[in-house]
């Protein structure tokens, strides 16, 4: 809709902006109703959480799912690794904005940005050491379609320290970007 | 809740089961998991997308991801509601059709050119189109595109959504669906994987 788009060619840690391909609702017509489905009232400046908020019972749902995923940190796995699925998995599906916020989530928790920067570069085939190579092939294999995750890759992730509810918490995070990805490469683009 | 979680119940996770223990611990993203299937397969305002569509998208999308527990529980809420036994055959054709490996597809011009990878450019046949109608049949082809090739997505495919006669609301319902069952599909995977692992475990000890 803007006509100063500026779409990034490469995978970056930079922060990016997202530009919708159809109408967002105006900030002036929300209602309750629709704040609710927001969840954070401040993501009413956001075009992209305006947008989806034209189905706010779904959008609420879905931005619970997502919270609890990442940000619910009394146990399981440290949010570094599910940042890692999250980018890994934005990475392998082409989102280049979603793989941009994740991957800069995943340097800020794991301090390892350089080899978060190795897996935008060289992709999801890059050596990151076994721990990080199990959670990103893992994400991997649950993004194909048909899906490829198997016992192997739970046999993997066990080896490299993992238990079954960290297990569960990769699981969970992986899944959830192939909603996420999806929605932010096909309603819209970034823009640097 | 008076349904039981569906999720659950696709991955064949038992009450008090190991498993069960383990979702319990992320009971805000089980319960939302829920609440995201039940708005958009019971919405409270099913005007942008009908619930018969919505049935027929779920069929096509879980069924393009192959043979399983999620794939036969949309195929049979398809053939159940109403008009869906009427489209069955033509989504079976067409998941038949559609039946590829991915994610596939271009990156902007750039230095991700490299990776740009060829594959199916799914159009629904022309035998299908007069039981699916324009709306589905839009509909159909979009969902491949998300589900195969999301970086192919251009603002050329919301203009199809538009002229095909979806609204703006309902192009984000019906967004949310697909993207959704791409969650939902995945998850039941991961957990049936591994409870199958366990399985084993114990028999063998």
């Amino acid at each position: 809709m803007s006509a100063t788009v500026n779409p990034p060619v490469a995978f970056t840690q930079d922060e990016l902006g997202w530009v919708s391909w159809i109408d967002p609702l105006p900030e002036a017509e929300l209602t309750e109703r629709h704040y609710a489905g927001l969840v954070d009232r401040s993501r009413a400046k956001s075009e992209y959480f305006r947008l989806l908020v034209r189905d706010p019972e779904v959008l609420e749902a879905r931005t619970k799912t997502d919270k609890d995923i990442f940000y619910n940190v009394a146990d399981g796995l440290p949010r570094a690794e599910r940042e890692l699925a999250a980018a890994a998995t934005s990475r392998y599906n082409g989102c280049i904005y979603c793989a941009s916020v994740h991957a800069r989530f995943a340097s800020t928790y794991s301090k390892r940005r350089d080899d978060v920067q190795r897996l935008l570069d060289e992709g999801v085939k890059a050596d990151l050491g076994e721990r990080w190579n199990a959670v990103v092939k893992a994400s991997v294999a649950l993004a194909a379609t048909p899906i490829a995750f198997g016992p192997d890759n739970i046999a993997e992730l066990r080896r490299a320290g993992l238990d079954d509810a960290e297990i569960v918490d990769v699981i969970n995070g992986a899944s959830f970007f192939n909603w996420a990805n999806r929605l932010m490469l096909s309603l819209g683009e970034p823009s640097k | 809740m008076s349904m039981q979680d569906i999720i659950d119940t696709l991955a064949g996770i038992e009450p008090g089961s190991a498993l069960d223990a383990i979702r319990a611990r992320r009971l805000q993203a089980r319960e939302n998991a829920q609440k995201s299937y039940l708005s958009l397969f019971e919405p409270i305002d099913a005007g942008d997308v009908s619930l018969l569509e919505r049935a027929a998208v779920a069929a096509f999308v879980t069924g393009l991801h192959g043979e399983s527990p999620v794939a036969t529980f949309y195929r049979e809420k398809l053939a159940a509601g109403a008009g869906g036994a009427a489209l069955l055959e033509s989504i079976d054709a067409e998941i038949l059709r559609g039946k590829t490996s991915g994610p596939y597809g271009s990156y902007p011009a750039g230095p991700l050119s490299v990776e740009n990878t060829a594959g199916l450019i799914y159009r629904v046949s022309a035998a299908s189109k007069p039981s699916l109608g324009a709306r589905l049949a839009a509909a159909l082809e979009h969902a491949h595109l998300l589900l195969f090739r999301p970086r192919d997505a251009a603002s050329s495919d919301m203009k199809a959504l538009l002229d095909a006669g979806w609204s703006t609301t309902g192009i984000v319902t019906f967004s949310q669906l697909v993207a959704f069952l791409s969650f939902q599909v995945r998850v039941v995977s991961g957990l049936r994987t591994l409870a199958a692992v366990n399985a084993q475990k114990e028999a063998a000890s």
